[in-house]
């Protein structure tokens, strides 16, 4: 099964097209020169410079890197801990309301995330700004840490914690000199989730946002209602090219890891 | 002493932050409109007995009697319907093509598939905007071809909010029905043949009832979402595009009705929570399955 | 011999019901079958021996449908099967896997070929029903395929692949999966129900024991290459390679230079300080030619003494002693080095073993225990 049939070359050639084609339309037309989206006049690096003379965007961009720093690094703490609780923690008081508001948030809509978090931060008069676009993040970020940390958690050997214990550590020595160095790239990927469903986030942000602070997807939303923009397609350019780069870099040096991984492997299975 | 921290502190982080906000909307959801700073009444201020005693479904009645509600919700749920299986008849060959593929070109069309996640929901939303305008590239491209003889208005139309739809979620929809048909083992599909089966049968028989938990959770993935769904309906649909979740930003924002907003929420809650235990017992007799 | 009853293949007026013409199967550059002619006949139970990689599953998939032909012909009851598709041919196959369908029961599983012929409901469920009985699979016509034990599980996929009658079953490995008990039982099983359903088998498989069990032929395969096709009985007795020779059961190997010293009989030239050996050999060599004796280890005798009898008889010492309860085998060194097995029978139950480690002893076998092997 080594060839594809014209069928299936088909379906991987305009299914790909499908998802890669707009955003290629909108990588080529961010260099158009003209004003009118549409109508290409020659390339340009025009509205990237423009981009960067614009203070509003500039400003809005460095609150969401700020705001998605912190949020996933809570984050990540806060879901690590949670999916160890769900995973190692057997079973305490109200184990299924944890685990039930674990998955929740994943599944809700977005609009009723946001409302309600709002409502909360008038009833107890916190200011809306920087802090509460974080808690409102961080809230939803770990529950997906939390996930991506557990799976990894329940496909480990236990028993290497308990020779863990059995060679006297305690339980939290066990947890950081065995548990954490494995589950570590799981914890980096729990991260780099939060950090890019922070970068993404509009409509939790734009509930949780007060006029002191707006992030980036508030400034792109406001920015694109009113119709497309060379402006906006720089942006996104720049966006998509920052992603691609960290996607493709990160496998790759996954993909690296394993390779040496087993080079190793199977040196030391020639060796004996 | 150490495990009563380690669960107290996410716990009590869930209970402040997710469980109490959800309170607080039910509550409000019951509450009146005022003009006042919250915008509605009974507060705690008022005191507990008349704070109870002010609580009433009057809200609710309100939905249930103004027929742009209920519509809403009905178009909500037939949007999702049908963008679900759009993105299920969108998503199924590509994936089965994935599975078909040789091992090596694997790992490469996986992270193809995947990379669409990472970049920004809101930028690809915003792509189709430049393709599918009145002047844009797919009206272009249809004129220069001459298949139509007049720009056709798709931007601000269910259609958009369609496109929109199954473009996003796509991915969501082909990585559990690869998932499946990569387990699926090869001689299954042998043996159906050895038996008498064309290819096609061989597919309808084996193939199709094997991947069955790949198709219903990424129906799932993409139906739940889609109905609550506010940022392609505002940017790609138009006026007549009804969506509960653009109704409620408007009932919050535009109007600043809070208590029906919140109403609003309830009820898009519970028109979930069905599919939602669906899907959770789908996971889970999956995982048993496996395990 | 006795088993001649059956040997459509001595006979040069039966036809045989496949028939491999000079097929070559190539993997790109890799020859997975090379040149390859063979018969197989109705009613056989053929099996297909050799290390994995030999080519004998290639041969197998070939015979369903599920590879092409490179070069050459194969012919099903004197057709050319190269352009049926494998849900067009008369062959039914039984996977290694087994690849039962995991979402169908037992009896969905049994009556799905018989589906895709549209045979009426009444037919399917006597077929099914005569399946199940056949293979004692009755009570467990509703269960889903992982609700049942492995051996049921193989069963239900030898009564699947049974089910449209088909002129060719094809058996990939079929016991592979079974512990070694139940192996046993269902080899003969299979035999019997091949006995029943006269239905022709052919079976693949890497276990010796197995094939020379169940087979009525083997053949013994080695990188594409057909090395012998023979009853078991020849196949262990007259290997007509050193080859075939290791390959099934245990074999002591001397290698030498022959010398005729007589009708059809060979002196064996070996190692210079030993006197040479004496072979009985229908093949013919010629003087000074390379030639190895092969001579099976319960041919060999142990004794304290030389043997007054023996035509050959080499002293030497025991270096091991295998225990392997019905047999024990007994590795003797020779002078030059060369190490000979000779096996004994432990038919009493209670008695001193007659040698022990570092006991001088004489190993002897007869001129007929071996055979003469050029290659």
């Amino acid at each position: 099964m080594t060839r594809l049939s014209w069928f299936n070359v088909t379906s991987l050639t305009l299914g790909f097209a499908f998802l890669y084609l707009p955003m290629v339309i909108l990588i080529i037309y961010s260099f158009n020169a003209s004003q009118l989206v549409t109508v290409w006049a020659g390339f340009s690096t025009r509205w990237y410079g423009e981009l960067l003379q614009n203070e509003a965007f500039l400003d809005a961009a460095w609150v969401t890197i700020k705001v998605a720093v912190l949020s996933s690094t809570i984050a990540t703490v806060l879901g690590t801990m949670a999916a160890y609780v769900l995973v190692r923690a057997g079973r305490f008081l109200g184990r299924t309301l944890f685990s039930g508001m674990i998955y929740a948030p994943l599944v809700m809509p977005e609009v009723i995330t946001g409302l309600s978090l709002l409502l909360l931060f008038i009833g107890i008069g916190l200011d809306r700004g920087v802090l509460t676009i974080v808690l409102a993040h961080t809230t939803f970020s770990m529950c997906y840490v939390s996930v991506v940390v557990s799976s990894r958690l329940m496909s480990f050997d236990r028993s290497l914690e308990e020779a863990a214990l059995d060679l006297g550590c305690s339980g939290f020595d066990a947890f950081r000199l065995v548990t954490l160095p494995i589950i570590a790239p799981a914890v980096i990927s729990g991260w780099l989730l939060a950090f890019t469903l922070s970068l993404d986030d509009l409509v939790i942000a734009s509930f949780a946002a007060g006029p002191s602070a707006t992030t980036l997807p508030i400034k792109i939303f406001s920015a694109v209602r009113l119709g497309v923009s060379p402006e906006i397609n720089a942006l996104s350019t720049i966006m998509i090219g920052i992603v691609t780069v960290g996607v493709i870099s990160a496998s790759l040096i996954s993909k690296h890891r394993t390779l040496r991984q087993r080079q190793e492997e199977q040196a030391a299975a020639r060796a004996a | 002493m150490q495990r009563v921290i380690l669960i107290a502190i996410p716990y009590a982080w869930l209970l402040a932050l997710f469980l109490i906000p959800f309170v607080i909307v039910f509550k409000i959801s019951l509450s009146d409109i005022a003009l006042a700073i919250p915008p509605y009444t009974p507060t705690l201020d008022d005191g507990v007995g008349p704070f109870f005693r002010a609580l009433d479904f009057e809200n609710f009645a309100f939905l249930m009697s103004d027929d742009l509600y209920w519509k809403a919700y009905l178009s909500s749920l037939r949007i999702a319907v049908i963008s679900t299986l759009l993105t299920l008849l969108v998503g199924y060959p590509v994936a089965y093509a994935m599975a078909r593929a040789p091992e090596e070109w694997r790992a490469t069309l996986m992270m193809l598939v995947i990379l669409p996640f990472w970049t920004s929901f809101l930028i690809r939303v915003y792509a189709w905007m430049g393709i599918l305008s009145q002047e844009g590239f797919l009206n272009q491209f249809l004129l220069w071809t001459g298949v139509i003889g007049e720009p056709l208005t798709i931007l601000n139309t269910t259609t958009a909010v369609y496109i929109g739809i199954v473009y996003t979620y796509v991915p969501f929809m082909i990585l559990p029905i690869y998932a499946a048909l990569d387990r699926l083992d090869g001689s299954l599909i042998e043996a159906a043949e050895d038996l008498g089966c064309s290819r096609l049968q061989a597919f309808w028989l084996v193939t199709v009832p094997l991947s069955k938990n790949g198709i219903i959770a990424g129906s799932f993935l993409v139906f739940i979402p889609a109905l609550g769904e506010f940022v392609i309906p505002s940017l790609l649909g138009g006026s007549g595009t009804l969506m509960i979740g653009k109704v409620l930003w408007e009932e919050f924002f535009n109007n600043r009705d809070w208590p029906v907003a919140s109403a609003v929420a309830v009820i898009l809650l519970l028109l979930l929570i069905v599919p939602i235990i669906l899907f959770q017992r789908n996971q889970q007799r999956q995982a048993e399955a496996e395990g | 011999m006795a088993e001649t009853v059956f040997a459509p293949w001595d006979d040069p007026a039966e036809k045989p019901l496949i028939r491999f013409r000079n097929v070559t199967k190539q993997f790109g550059s890799f020859t997975a079958i090379d040149d390859l002619t063979l018969d197989i006949f109705e009613r056989e139970f053929f099996a297909l021996l050799g290390p994995s990689g030999c080519g004998k599953t290639t041969m197998m998939r070939m015979l369903a449908g599920f590879e092409t032909i490179s070069g050459g012909t194969i012919e099903l009851a004197g057709q050319d099967i190269a352009a049926v598709p494998p849900n067009k041919r008369a062959v039914n196959m039984m996977f290694q896997s087994y690849a039962l369908f995991p979402h169908l029961s037992v009896y969905d599983n049994i009556a799905f070929g018989l589906r895709r012929d549209r045979k009426s409901r009444g037919e399917i469920d006597a077929r099914v029903a005569e399946m199940l009985k056949l293979t004692r699979l009755e009570k467990f016509a509703r269960r889903k395929p992982h609700q049942i034990s492995g051996g049921q599980r193989q069963r239900v996929a030898l009564a699947r692949s049974l089910a449209k009658a088909p002129k060719l079953l094809l058996l990939d490995e079929p016991l592979g999966a079974l512990d070694a008990k139940l192996r046993q039982a269902t080899q003969f099983e299979l035999m019997d129900i091949q006995e029943k359903t006269g239905t022709t088998f052919v079976i693949v498989t890497h276990d010796q024991e197995e094939a020379m069990t169940v087979a009525s032929r083997v053949a013994v395969m080695d990188e594409g290459r057909l090395m012998q096709v023979a009853t078991p009985e020849r196949i262990y007795e007259a290997p007509e390679s050193v080859y075939v020779a290791d390959f099934i059961g245990d074999v002591n190997i001397l290698t030498g230079t022959a010398q005729a010293s007589g009708e059809a009989q060979f002196r064996v030239i070996w190692d210079g300080e030993q006197t040479p050996l004496v072979a009985a050999s229908s093949r013919e060599f010629h003087d000074g030619q390379a030639c190895h004796l092969a001579v099976r280890p319960e041919k060999v005798s142990i004794s304290a003494e030389r043997p007054e009898a023996a035509e050959n008889a080499v002293q030497g010492k025991v270096l091991d002693i295998a225990y392997l309860g019905n047999l024990s085998t007994y590795h003797v060194e020779l002078p030059g080095g060369q190490i000979i097995k000779a096996q004994t029978a432990n038919t009493r139950r209670i008695s001193r073993r007659s040698f022990t480690w570092e006991d001088p002893v004489w190993v002897s076998w007869s001129a007929t225990a071996g055979v003469l092997l050029a290659e």
